[in-house]
């Protein structure tokens, strides 16, 4: 569920009022300033204009325009932090408030994010969205364990389970979650960035719907999310045949020993890396392991566009800190070695390298997932 | 056997022939003597060539089914071979049936087995049970203070759930059905004795047959299944009764346990709350913030534990707490639940935290637990923007203090700790954090969190002040969520112990403002305002 449309829809409210919100909420906001943050959303609210465009065309669109800004190296990732917390707390000014006049009481929806997954306003703004159009909803908020959620699902029978993820590495993790689900018999609704263009992913996966943004979602919804009769038992090898070659369980077990052979690898063929200190090899590490991550994705769904996708938007990324792009490359030719015997991981890398060579650094997307 | 010749005369007939077609006689003409299906078979077999016609016909005499072979003889004559096929087919209706039967227990019992929630047990209930064995279908549970829950369904209908007092006894059968006692078998009644409630809205047609059938449940009764069918329909037979028995018990023993299942975790839920770790805000001008991530993914608390007890007024310290029991899991959060509340009762005596932890030890090594727990105590208070800490470990990782540029120092207390000796000794040490600087208090589960790209390492302290020095000037909230996130990436997949942070933190802006007033007013201010 992005929150915010890439680019700004156009709406009747979105005059010149509605960008002056934005640019004022967005200088508290990196001010770190949560009372005039606080202030701008209240004020703007007594103003007129009504919570939900409050909510995704202020928050929401300052909340991209923060992942941009950190795409592009202009503000850190402690800021990123930061400004998600005063964020947080705009949102919990304008919460409370109730269903919006008019909006008739509707039943009990969950919404969630996938475990491992730390973006959780884009989840936290569908939740508001859906308590002013007259839901009543359980918000578990970031990082919640699957049996947590189930459990959750036991105790309160919702409508539908609203399910967000940003990463497309939690795409596993999503698809334990979806299929967990289904099996209580609970319809499953997915959005975020994960799920890829157009929803790819969310379909794949077999959630029951997938949601473009907040809206969406509170459309769907609105249009019915008829609680099957019957559950749903089933494998992930039942949604995904291809996992039965077992690659993304080697690639995704033997992380650690792929990114030390790649890292010892790299040291060898390159004597520059000897000089390294202990926080540069550490980064380098990371950054491995972000890729044999990003492999275990794509052999996950069986999908080169993600880890291509991937290798892109961190070129980008890579750019925009002056780091030179062809480390990236040269990774992925150590770790192609490693796996040479693996035909789908060997294609992946393949083709994620030709992407790697006709791409020309562009300004970096929010993330991974967003700019695909 | 009956012989006919070409032109549909019958030619003979044998003795068994004659039993069965009483008064059919030599010389009779066949469309007379059989039903139309044999006469036919023989009208298409004597016109055609022998090789195109079918092998046998069947159909009834009587009330017998027979299968029919012909024979043909040289003189055109046909010999009709008559073998009574009725109990053969019988027998294979009766398993195709209950093959249906059990395809649709097997349906059942999968549907009612995935769900733990009484509500959509009920749902289903009533959807299947009028999909399967009625036109409509009734679920009564057991009363709710006066209230009857009732589900109702019609065939290929919505369901709908309502709470109504009814009186069962209006029902005959039903108040025993509910009650589970006296056992009573399933009851024909009646329709002119059904009462309006017992109806769904959408029901078509006047009511032809209705059962009663208790839901047996786990030594108590877990409702009653109604069954209606319209009078258009035929009536319930035996067979169909003991399958809605059969169903009955499926559903009962479902309904049964999600209940017990409520019941347990309603209880678990009232029992949890007290162990929770709070929700944390800002508190006299001050900001606190915490995260929790217990061992165990299905477990919602464990050994590490966080509270923050407000002063009496800004002018008054507040105490937080951070520690961790020796252990893990539901048997930790207990003592930590104990450790809690004593901390609590000593409140007044906060000033000395030495003076605390001693009578926190005492109490511990009185208790029949044989754990030990570390601590750390933080007292604080904001006086002109800057807040005043007062800071003691009692065997617990030393806290941080992150400055505003990024530099981390360790706060130096240290003392022993609590539950294993028969005294503590510990070292209060204090220091000032100025707008935008944050003191984090942690378990070990941070700093001994295993993972990172190559597995296997500590996360340590060198990480942990690497990205608290990127932390100077963050909220409260985003200091402990970096840390949080941090650790939890380090770990991947892994296993880990329970991570607790807490951060305290001096507002940035100098100013404390009330969230939705625009008047900007001192924390004292806000007191004294109250007061008046």
């Amino acid at each position: 569920m992005t929150a915010a449309p890439p680019a700004p829809r156009t709406r009747p409210e979105d005059g010149p009022q509605l960008s002056s919100v934005r640019e004022r909420l967005w200088e508290a906001v990196l001010d770190g300033d949560e009372y005039a943050a606080v202030d701008v959303v209240l004020g703007a609210r007594d103003a007129g204009l009504d919570e939900e465009t409050l909510l995704l065309d202020v928050i929401g669109a300052v909340q991209q325009r923060v992942g941009v800004e950190w795409a592009a190296d202009r503000i850190s990732v402690a800021q990123e932090h930061a400004t998600t917390a005063i964020n947080e707390r705009a949102v919990a000014a304008l919460s409370g408030a109730g269903r919006r006049p008019g909006a008739r009481p509707r039943g009990r929806v969950t919404v969630t994010c996938v475990d491992g997954e730390w973006h959780a306003l884009p989840a936290r703004l569908v939740a508001e969205v859906l308590r002013l159009r007259g839901w009543q909803v359980d918000y578990l908020g970031a990082q919640t364990p699957t049996p947590h959620l189930i459990a959750h699902v036991h105790r309160t029978n919702p409508a539908a389970v609203l399910l967000s993820s940003s990463l497309p590495t939690r795409l596993p993790t999503a698809h334990a979650a979806i299929t967990a689900c289904q099996a209580v018999g609970m319809p499953v609704m997915a959005g975020g960035a994960a799920f890829g263009e157009g929803g790819r992913y969310a379909r794949l996966l077999g959630a029951d719907h997938w949601a473009r943004d907040a809206r969406d979602a509170a459309d769907l919804l609105e249009g019915g999310t008829a609680q099957p009769y019957t559950s749903v038992s089933r494998q992930a090898v039942d949604d995904l045949p291809h996992l039965a070659d077992q690659e993304y369980t080697m690639v995704a077990r033997s992380r650690p020993r792929l990114v030390k052979q790649t890292l010892a690898d790299l040291e060898d063929r390159f004597p520059a890396m000897a000089a390294y200190d202990d926080a540069q090899r550490e980064r380098t590490a990371e950054d491995i392991a972000h890729i044999v991550d990003f492999l275990a994705a794509a052999l996950y769904v069986d999908d080169a566009r993600l880890f291509a996708g991937f290798l892109t938007w961190t070129a980008d990324i890579l750019a925009a800190r002056g780091v030179p792009v062809h480390s990236l490359a040269l990774g992925l030719d150590v770790l192609s070695r490693q796996l040479h015997d693996f035909p789908r991981s060997s294609s992946l890398l393949e083709q994620g390298a030709s992407a790697l060579a006709g791409h020309r650094p562009g300004s970096p997307a929010a993330g991974p997932g967003s700019g695909a | 056997m009956l012989v006919v010749d070409r032109d549909g005369g019958i030619v003979d007939l044998n003795d068994v022939a004659r039993t069965l077609l009483p008064g059919v006689a030599r010389g009779d003409r066949l469309h007379d003597a059989v039903p139309g299906w044999l006469t036919e078979a023989h009208r298409l077999l004597a016109r055609g060539p022998q090789e195109s016609a079918p092998g046998h016909r069947s159909g009834s005499l009587g009330d017998r089914v027979f299968d029919a072979h012909p024979t043909a003889s040289d003189d055109g004559d046909v010999v009709w071979w008559l073998v009574d096929d009725t109990d053969r087919r019988l027998a294979r209706e009766a398993l195709r049936s209950e093959q249906e039967r059990t395809g649709i227990l097997a349906e059942v019992s999968s549907a009612l087995l995935s769900s733990l929630n009484v509500t959509r047990c009920m749902e289903l209930t009533a959807h299947m049970a009028a999909d399967h064995l009625a036109d409509a279908a009734v679920v009564i549970a057991p009363a709710q203070g006066r209230r009857h829950p009732l589900t109702y369904a019609c065939k290929d209908g919505a369901v709908l759930q309502a709470n109504r007092v009814i009186d069962p006894a209006t029902v005959p059968g039903l108040a025993e059905a509910l009650r589970g006692f006296p056992p009573v078998p399933t009851r024909w009644i009646n329709p002119d004795d059904i009462p309006p409630w017992a109806v769904p809205a959408g029901f078509a047609g006047p009511l032809g047959s209705v059962i009663v059938t208790p839901l047996p449940g786990h030594g108590v009764p877990a409702g009653a299944l109604m069954l209606l069918r319209s009078s258009t329909e035929r009536a319930f037979s035996e067979g169909e009764e003991i399958f809605a028995r059969l169903f009955a018990a499926r559903a009962g023993a479902a309904l049964s346990a999600a209940r017990m299942y409520a019941e347990q975790a309603d209880i678990t839920a009232t029992l949890m709350r007290e162990l929770l770790p709070p929700t944390l805000t800002q508190v006299h001008g001050v900001e606190y913030a915490g995260s929790y991530r217990p061992a165990r993914d299905n477990e919602r608390v464990g050994g590490d534990f966080y509270d923050v007890h407000p002063g009496t007024d800004p002018s008054h310290e507040s105490l937080v707490v951070l520690g961790d029991v020796a252990g893990k899991g539901l048997e930790a959060a207990v003592l930590t639940g104990k450790i809690r509340n004593t901390l609590h009762a000593l409140l007044p005596l906060a000033g000395d935290h030495e003076q605390m932890l001693n009578l926190l030890n005492s109490a511990l090594l009185t208790s029949h637990h044989t754990r030990f727990a570390t601590l750390v105590l933080a007292s604080a208070l904001r006086r002109a923007g800057r807040v005043h800490l007062r800071l003691t470990s009692a065997g617990h990782p030393p806290p941080l203090v992150v400055r505003r540029n990024g530099t981390v120092e360790e706060v130096a207390t240290r003392g022993t700790l609590v539950g294993a000796m028969p005294s503590v000794i510990a070292e209060t040490t204090e220091t000032v954090l100025a707008p935008g600087e944050t003191c984090l208090l942690y378990t070990d589960g941070i700093t001994e969190a295993r993972g990172g790209p190559m597995g296997g390492e500590l996360f340590g302290d060198r990480r942990l002040r690497q990205a608290l020095s990127e932390c100077g000037g963050l909220p409260a909230e985003a200091v402990v969520e970096r840390v949080q996130m941090l650790a939890a990436q380090w770990i991947g997949g892994g296993r880990h112990d329970d991570m607790a942070t807490v951060a305290v933190s001096a507002p940035k802006s100098g100013a404390l403002r009330v969230v939705n007033g625009d008047v900007p007013i001192d924390g004292s201010e806000i007191w004294h305002r109250r007061k008046g």
